[in-house]
């Protein structure tokens, strides 16, 4: 793998190909907010809290979430422009009140919204945990669009509280709570 | 029955069929697409079929179960060849009479053809106003062929642009010819096919993939359907062009379940093209090998998103992926893989038989060739229509379409399904265009066009795609899951009249945010039926929050039924398809609503006749003050 050049919130970094622009910045010490994000883990894109704005070497200026775009020799990456700091903001109103880990940071103290989410916020950490690294499958997501929700396969509730590893990946405790 | 080891051998068999077709002098095309099937139009053939057979006119007259037609107000259809006469609305106790005109040669049955406003009788098909404005060049061949059969696809000249591809052309060739025809998808994006083609042409790994998406979802759409229900080997000629431009080796077709006609028809078409040698190892005897899968959809709208539909290719679930990494580069199993819409695969093999430069003569700067829409809704002439881009939203509402029925005022026509948007009479004269439509805040879409009267609310409207893209949604991403989540409670709110000050800026707030950070264009789009609405309709929005009025009398939290008594002459059928007796009839048969009682069902004003129109929507508030029938909104007139 040859190495790329890019620039992340005006610091020139080298990164090798393939990698994606969150795990540069982490590698320079620059953090950029993750709610479904896990090194363990293959990236989804779920969240979108990682998004970043761009700007690659032909000009073009875009916003992209930064756990999925690949490095690109000549990019510039801004992590918290005016743009990006709205989106998050609204995410975290959104998912208002089951996650709150960087409320504080972004200064949201309550929601607009009405949005019922008292303890899953739809991350699919523990599923994928589940699939991925386990290679177990006991968890899954029923329904989709709004009506989506994680479920547990029939039966599991005792092997799952045996294994339990997935359990300190959910920031509610929802998954605890069902086995 | 055998298989071609040479394009010259397309040629003698073409001559082969074409002589036995032309031992049958008249041919009776009859539509036995989806809409017309539900007509009847397969009893219809029957009863023609055994008419023909009793008295002996086999030989010289035949009849063909062909694909759509297009005109579906007035089906069963059955077009003449070669007169061209065309009847609509035939029942089976109409056979004899049109048996008839085929050997006396004239009589013809006036009140089966179109007439047009002065009641005067057009009996040609290409001078029904419907078609005459069309410019057929898809959907030309479903009337002419029998889609379950590949010689009549081959007698019309069928196969005839593989062969030439083969036989002369390298894959490069047909590449830069596509090329040059500026094909754009039909399935949405608009994106240039032949770019798309080299982008997996070029790309590192073997095998590579071509698919068809025939997963079409939107409401009221229809084109892709009839196009593989009526001529299915047209799709998979222009399929098998593109793999050998491609270098592709396998393909498929992802065909959703909920159209079993469609299915059958390329599955038959696969075996058939299989039997001939246009299909497998060494097609046409050449060196080129491709073959083809079907795959059926499970039945979601967002596994029209490319790489949705290819996760569930593979097997998963259709989500989409983050695709920063185009799949024409890493598709299925990571390979490159090509998908475009069915009516982009329809137009290849016309563009490889007659050339870039014909396609290019038809359409705008931007936008070549036809376009096929579904014309439905609130219009007179509901259909299928193909027209050349460029053509003005008007042209196709008022002269194909025939305007709005009864006399209503238009008021909208939404183009691109729920990730669409609504466009005003002021901008009926746009041409239909690629980047005209998404200049305006709509978009082509695949081709669905929704004609909306006076009596359409626009809130209610947004809140129907909301609610549709709200079930739709795969609910991966925190933006469109949440996003539409939030605008429909929104919408919700204002059409149940609890609507409240800064919903509306709060509702654009949601736009902006879904538009920049959704995973895939479901999401970034889920929005444009707010947004679009809220552009050309604000005060309408307004209205129902600040006034608490419904101008089109469609949210029933912001009307009332009442019985406007100069009009009403006590037939009673108010009374009688009330279901929960809130009509009352007073001694001297005065009818009155009660509007305690009353559930809004609308039953009453559906009920009574037209002559009269007595039952009318009045804005709810009218009716807690007084019972006056005074803010009159709608009446049938």
């Amino acid at each position: 793998m040859e190495n790329v050049k890019l620039e992340i919130d005006g610091r020139t970094i080298e990164a090798a190909e393939g990698t994606t622009v969150l795990k540069a910045a982490r590698s320079i010490g620059i953090k950029i907010p993750t709610l479904c994000d896990d090194e363990r883990l293959e990236s989804y894109g779920g969240c979108r809290m990682c998004t970043v704005e761009i700007e690659t070497k032909w000009g073009r200026k875009r916003l992209v979430t930064s756990c999925v775009y690949p490095v690109e020799e000549g990019l510039k990456v801004q992590t918290s422009t005016e743009k990006v700091v709205r989106i998050r903001k609204m995410i975290i109103e959104l998912l208002w009140p089951a996650w709150q880990l960087y409320a504080k940071e972004y200064g949201v103290t309550s929601s607009r919204f009405k949005t019922g989410m008292t303890d899953c916020s739809l991350c699919g950490l523990c599923l994928r945990y589940c699939s991925e690294v386990k290679k177990a499958n006991r968890i899954y997501f029923q329904g989709r669009g709004i009506e989506r929700k994680p479920a547990l396969v029939e039966g599991s509730e005792l092997s799952c509280r045996a294994c339990g590893e997935c359990f300190s990946l959910c920031g509610s405790g929802w998954i605890a709570s069902r086995c | 029955m055998s298989r071609l080891e040479k394009p010259a051998d397309l040629e003698k068999l073409r001559d082969q069929i074409v002589a036995q077709r032309n031992s049958k002098s008249k041919w009776l095309a009859v539509c036995a697409g989806t809409g017309c099937r539900a007509y009847g139009a397969e009893t219809l053939a029957d009863s023609l079929e055994e008419e023909i057979e009793k008295r002996g006119m086999g030989e010289t007259v035949g009849v063909r179960r062909t694909g759509c037609h297009g005109f579906c107000e007035r089906g069963p259809l059955v077009v003449v060849e070669p007169s061209g006469l065309c009847y609509l609305g035939a029942q089976p106790k109409n056979v004899p009479a049109i048996i008839d005109t085929l050997s006396s040669g004239d009589g013809a049955i006036d009140k089966l053809f179109f007439q047009d406003e002065s009641g005067k009788p057009i009996s040609h098909v290409d001078e029904i106003p419907f078609y005459k404005h069309q410019k057929r060049v898809v959907l030309e061949n479903n009337v002419r062929i029998d889609a379950s059969s590949i010689l009549d696809y081959i007698a019309v000249g069928g196969y005839s642009a593989l062969a030439k591809a083969l036989s002369g052309m390298t894959p490069e060739d047909v590449l830069n010819e596509v090329k040059k025809a500026k094909l754009r998808g039909r399935g949405g994006g608009g994106f240039l096919a032949g770019r798309k083609w080299e982008t997996t042409r070029n790309a590192h790994g073997d095998p590579k993939y071509v698919i068809v998406n025939a997963d079409e979802g939107d409401p009221g759409a229809y084109m892709d359907r009839s196009i593989l229900e009526g001529n299915p080997h047209g799709v998979l000629e222009g399929l098998i062009l593109g793999a050998y431009a491609i270098g592709a080796s396998e393909g498929f077709i992802y065909v959703r379940q909920e159209y079993p006609l469609a299915r059958n028809h390329a599955q038959k078409a696969l075996e058939e093209a299989r039997e001939y040698g246009l299909l497998g190892k060494n097609i046409l005897g050449t060196a080129f090998s491709f073959d083809v899968k079907i795959h059926r959809g499970a039945g979601a709208f967002v596994s029209g998103e490319s790489s949705a539909l290819m996760s569930a290719i593979e097997g998963h679930v259709g989500e989409p992926r983050p695709k920063y990494i185009h799949t024409s580069e890493k598709g299925i199993w990571g390979k490159p893989s090509c998908l475009n819409n069915v009516e982009t695969w329809a137009n290849v093999p016309h563009i490889i038989n007659k050339g870039a430069d014909w396609f290019c003569s038809m359409g705008t700067e931007g936008s070549k060739g036809t376009k096929i829409f579904s014309l439905v809704g609130k219009v007179t002439n509901t259909g299928l229509v193909e027209v050349p881009m460029g053509i003005t939203l008007r042209d196709i509402i008022f002269k194909i379409g025939g305007g709005v029925p009864k006399g209503k005022k238009f008021k909208a026509v939404q183009t691109g399904g729920p990730s669409g948007g609504v466009i005003p009479e002021s901008l009926l004269d746009l041409p239909v265009d690629f980047d005209e439509l998404t200049k305006v805040g709509s978009m082509m879409g695949s081709g669905g066009m929704i004609v909306m009267d006076e009596n359409t609310c626009m809130v209610d409207t947004a809140r129907y795609y909301t609610n549709f893209l709200a079930h739709e949604s795969c609910g991966k991403c925190v933006p469109c899951r949440e996003g539409v989540r939030q605008m429909l409670i929104i919408l919700n709110r204002i059409t149940s009249g609890e609507g409240k000050e800064g919903d509306l800026e709060l509702l654009e707030e949601l736009s902006e945010f879904m538009e920049a950070a959704s995973l895939c264009a479901l999401g970034q789009s889920a929005p444009f039926p707010v947004k679009s609405t809220l552009k050309y309709f604000r005060e309408e929005y307004v209205e129902h929050i600040k006034d608490k009025r419904c101008q089109a009398g469609v949210c029933s939290a912001l009307i009332a039924y009442d019985i406007d008594q100069e009009k009403c002459e006590a037939c009673g059928a108010c009374l009688r398809n009330c279901p929960v007796n809130a009509v009352n009839k007073s001694e001297d048969k005065v009818f009155t609503i009660i509007q305690e009682k009353c559930i809004k069902c609308g039953a009453c004003f559906t009920a009574c006749p037209e002559k009269f129109g007595a039952v009318i929507k009045v804005p709810a508030y009218t009716m807690q003050k007084q019972p006056a029938t005074a803010a009159l909104i709608d009446n049938k007139a």
